[in-house]
């Protein structure tokens, strides 16, 4: 493991002043900053904290949030709140899985895309939503997937 | 302070801000300063407005006169006509459905004028970014009130006669909670606010926090002191909503700054202080045990509650947690009196707490319904008026089938209830609940029993799988609901879902299980016969359970309205639809993948689904 990534690790533990109650906020800045959660921070934060590891693979398996496989550049989520599955998010997710050629939960080959679904959002206004980084979309037609998913391929 | 003749006050809620209401609010500064009108109007970015489906929105004030839909090209003419000639610009106004004149003002838009604005009291008046603005509008007087000229027990008096119940879902008189907590003896209370709003079509915490966080962070304080011995707050937040993280700590700074929050508030011995913590996306750390379990760095594993959290919550310790909402209610009551309170809503709470239910409630409502956002109502008003009056009626004329409350764990009120007056007793009685306001609006085109499905799919995913009946049962009633959905159901597997719904309910360890199953039971019960067509006949009524359609062109419209233009066959991602331009064209039924995309892109009416 690099240096960079170790001092990065004790950097966020220490960001929560090491304690084991705040593992989860530690692992919430990982997956921020590196996109999963790396197994060798996890082992650091686990030293750091003296939360076992096991139980850091529970919290990081329980909770969706967290993802122990590396995402694309660009995560989209479709909403399944109930105001965008009755206004068609399932068709849009198929729209996205034809366009992107994978399925949901999966990340392309290039790395650049991955595809999930989330919990509602709460823009439930503006249903169906894609959210693409921290862009929100919304109402997201299935004729403008190509659109959409264009605009952020090579950037 | 610095006053202006006009103030712009741009939405700036999630769903404005994804609308660009950020750029609206850009091109509004280049203008004003191109017509040197600095000094004279200001731009104002504020919370949600609640009228999201309306976004990017911008109310210019005094006069209240709204402008919806906004585009930065308007930006001009709104700016050179209103601002420097003085005509609001009619072209940018609201128009109800079916009528043809725009509605300026503000308070006489039917989706604003029959609220009741407790909770929102500062929706769409103040920048939720700027403490002052709070201040402003009476915030922190109410704290300033109880610690200057209240004990303890004369603020917990005055929550239990105002009726306050949780606005969280489960309608605990919020006095009765407070009063037992403080009960307990112990050096070390805590207080939380769950901000954990998981119900999918909710969204009443997310405006609430992102528009006016003091409000909630008051309220907390409010509790504290009443309560007493509290060491520390916290608020959980759902990690989905990021803008609401950010503006709750900017709230907290702001108010340690001003000496808010700290030690010697007020120059009294009340000491406060409080912690956000991030949800990590897990639905069922909305139960009060298990968002304690995830505080305290662990998996958020609910307990049964032989001990109340009020007595053994966060780390052992007696804590009293309330939702966003319920917070918010308590500076209002402190100020105007619980008499006040008490006077809007249902039934009476002088001797028995559950005896009504007071004040307002937040909705948000959304759905197949014109108006869709957040609405605040008395408690007692029908679902008729939310949904006709406030909300416009239904979308494209439609016909009303169905209104959703309470998320995963209420259920379906068909069209024959909708004059119910809603409050926490009666929504029960008809199966579904209040839950923490979601209203999802059903029409015609959407199925009872793919929606049943849907929420039964949610809470199976967001199990935590600790109980068997949860974990296992509601696995196997989604088994049926496929099977049923995909043309395989048998007459038998209706009592069989009920007899599994009554098992869950009774034997689950927490409210997720307990209630997973009301959306199902609710639909079996108003729409038996919408199951009974996917069982017997293998139809599905409203078209949406993919298995049991077929699509067909209808050549005659393809042709003679549409040309045979051909989109559908562009479109069409299993090469299903042969046919040439100008001509008719068909769908190939082998390759048919059932999707459903020539029906939505033909814009001549000639696919149909049977």
């Amino acid at each position: 493991m690099s240096a960079e990534i170790l001092t990065k690790a004790k950097e966020i533990a220490k960001r929560w002043k090491n304690k084991p109650e705040n593992i989860i906020e530690m692992m919430h800045d990982v997956q921020n900053e590196f996109n999963y959660l790396p197994k060798e921070i996890l082992e650091t934060l686990s030293k750091e904290t003296t939360v076992p590891i096991a139980r850091i693979y529970n919290i990081a398996t329980f909770y969706n949030a967290f993802s122990l496989k590396p995402k694309g550049k660009h995560k989209i989520c479709v909403c399944m709140g109930t105001p965008c599955h009755a206004l068609g998010a399932p068709k849009v997710v198929s729209a996205l899985e034809r366009e992107l050629k994978i399925k949901c939960g999966e990340t392309t080959e290039d790395m650049q895309f991955s595809l999930d679904i989330s919990g509602c959002v709460g823009t439930c206004g503006l249903a169906p939503v894609v959210i693409i980084g921290d862009e929100l979309y919304g109402p997201v037609g299935i004729q403008g997937v190509p659109k959409l998913v264009n605009k952020y391929k090579n950037k | 302070m610095k006053s202006y003749r006009l103030q712009l006050m741009v939405c700036a809620g999630t769903g404005c801000v994804s609308n660009h209401s950020f750029e609206i609010k850009d091109a509004l500064e280049k203008e004003i300063a191109k017509h040197k009108l600095q000094t004279e109007a200001e731009v104002v970015t504020t919370g949600c407005n609640g009228f999201c489906g309306a976004g990017p929105l911008v109310v210019v004030q005094p006069d209240g006169i709204f402008y919806q839909m906004l585009k930065v090209s308007d930006i001009p003419l709104l700016v050179e006509e209103h601002l420097l000639k003085g005509r609001p610009v009619k072209k940018l106004m609201y128009v109800p459905p079916k009528e043809e004149a725009p509605i300026p003002k503000m308070s006489n838009i039917p989706f604003f004028s029959d609220q009741t604005l407790v909770a929102l009291r500062n929706r769409g008046m103040i920048d939720p970014e700027n403490i002052n603005d709070y201040i402003a509008r009476g915030g922190y007087k109410a704290l300033a009130k109880v610690l200057m000229s209240m004990t303890p027990d004369e603020v917990l008096q005055e929550i239990k006669k105002s009726g306050l119940r949780g606005r969280g879902g489960g309608g605990f008189p919020t006095g009765i909670k407070w009063e037992t907590c403080k009960r307990i003896q112990s050096d070390t209370k805590y207080v939380i606010c769950n901000a954990d709003e998981g119900d999918p079509g909710a969204f009443m915490d997310r405006s609430i926090i992102e528009g006016d966080p003091h409000s909630v962070i008051e309220g907390m304080m409010i509790g504290a002191y009443a309560i007493q011995n509290i060491c520390e707050g916290y608020i959980y937040v759902r990690m989905e909503y990021p803008l609401a993280i950010k503006r709750f700590n900017i709230a907290i700074e702001q108010a340690k700054e001003y000496g808010l929050l700290g030690e010697k508030i007020f120059d009294t011995d009340f000491n406060f202080d409080i912690k956000v913590r991030r949800g990590a996306g897990a639905f069922v750390c909305g139960e009060s045990t298990a968002l304690m379990t995830s505080i305290e760095g662990n998996p958020g594993e609910p307990r049964a509650k032989y001990i109340h959290t009020v007595e053994k919550g966060l780390w052992d310790k007696p804590t009293c947690l309330n939702n966003v909402e319920t917070w918010t209610n308590v500076p209002p009551i402190i100020l105007k009196g619980a008499e006040w309170f008490s006077s809007i809503g249902t039934g009476d709470v002088t001797h028995d707490a559950w005896g009504g239910s007071k004040g307002t409630k937040v909705f948000s409502l959304a759905g197949k319904v014109n108006n869709t956002g957040l609405v605040e109502v008395p408690m007692g008003i029908t679902l008729r008026d939310i949904i006709f009056n406030i909300g416009g009626g239904i979308r494209d004329g439609k016909k009303f089938k169905a209104v959703q409350t309470g998320g995963p764990s209420g259920g379906f009120i068909p069209e024959n209830l909708i004059n119910l007056p809603v409050d926490y007793e009666e929504l029960t009685k008809v199966g579904s609940m209040m839950g923490s306001g979601g209203m999802v609006v059903m029409d015609e085109d959407n199925c009872m029993v793919d929606m049943a499905k849907y929420f039964l799919k949610f809470t199976q995913e967001e199990s935590c799988g600790k109980c068997i009946p949860c974990r296992e049962g509601t696995k196997r009633m989604l088994d049926i609901l496929e099977n049923i959905t995909s043309g395989k159901g048998k007459e038998e597997d209706l009592n069989l879902l009920e007899e599994l719904s009554n098992v869950i309910v009774e034997s689950s360890l927490c409210a997720l299980g307990g209630s997973a199953p009301n959306p199902v039971l609710t639909t079996l019960k108003y729409f038996r016969e919408e199951y009974e067509a996917h069982v017997k006949d293998k139809k599905c009524p409203a078209r949406v359970c993919k298995q049991l359609l077929t699509y067909t062109i209808d050549e005659k419209q393809c042709v003679e309205v549409g040309h045979g233009c051909g989109v559908c066959k562009k479109n069409c991602p299993d090469n299903a639809i042969i046919g040439e331009i100008k001509k008719a064209h068909h769908i190939d039924q082998n390759k048919c993948g059932k999707c459903g995309v020539c029906y939505d892109v033909c814009r001549f009416n000639a696919i149909r689904v049977e």
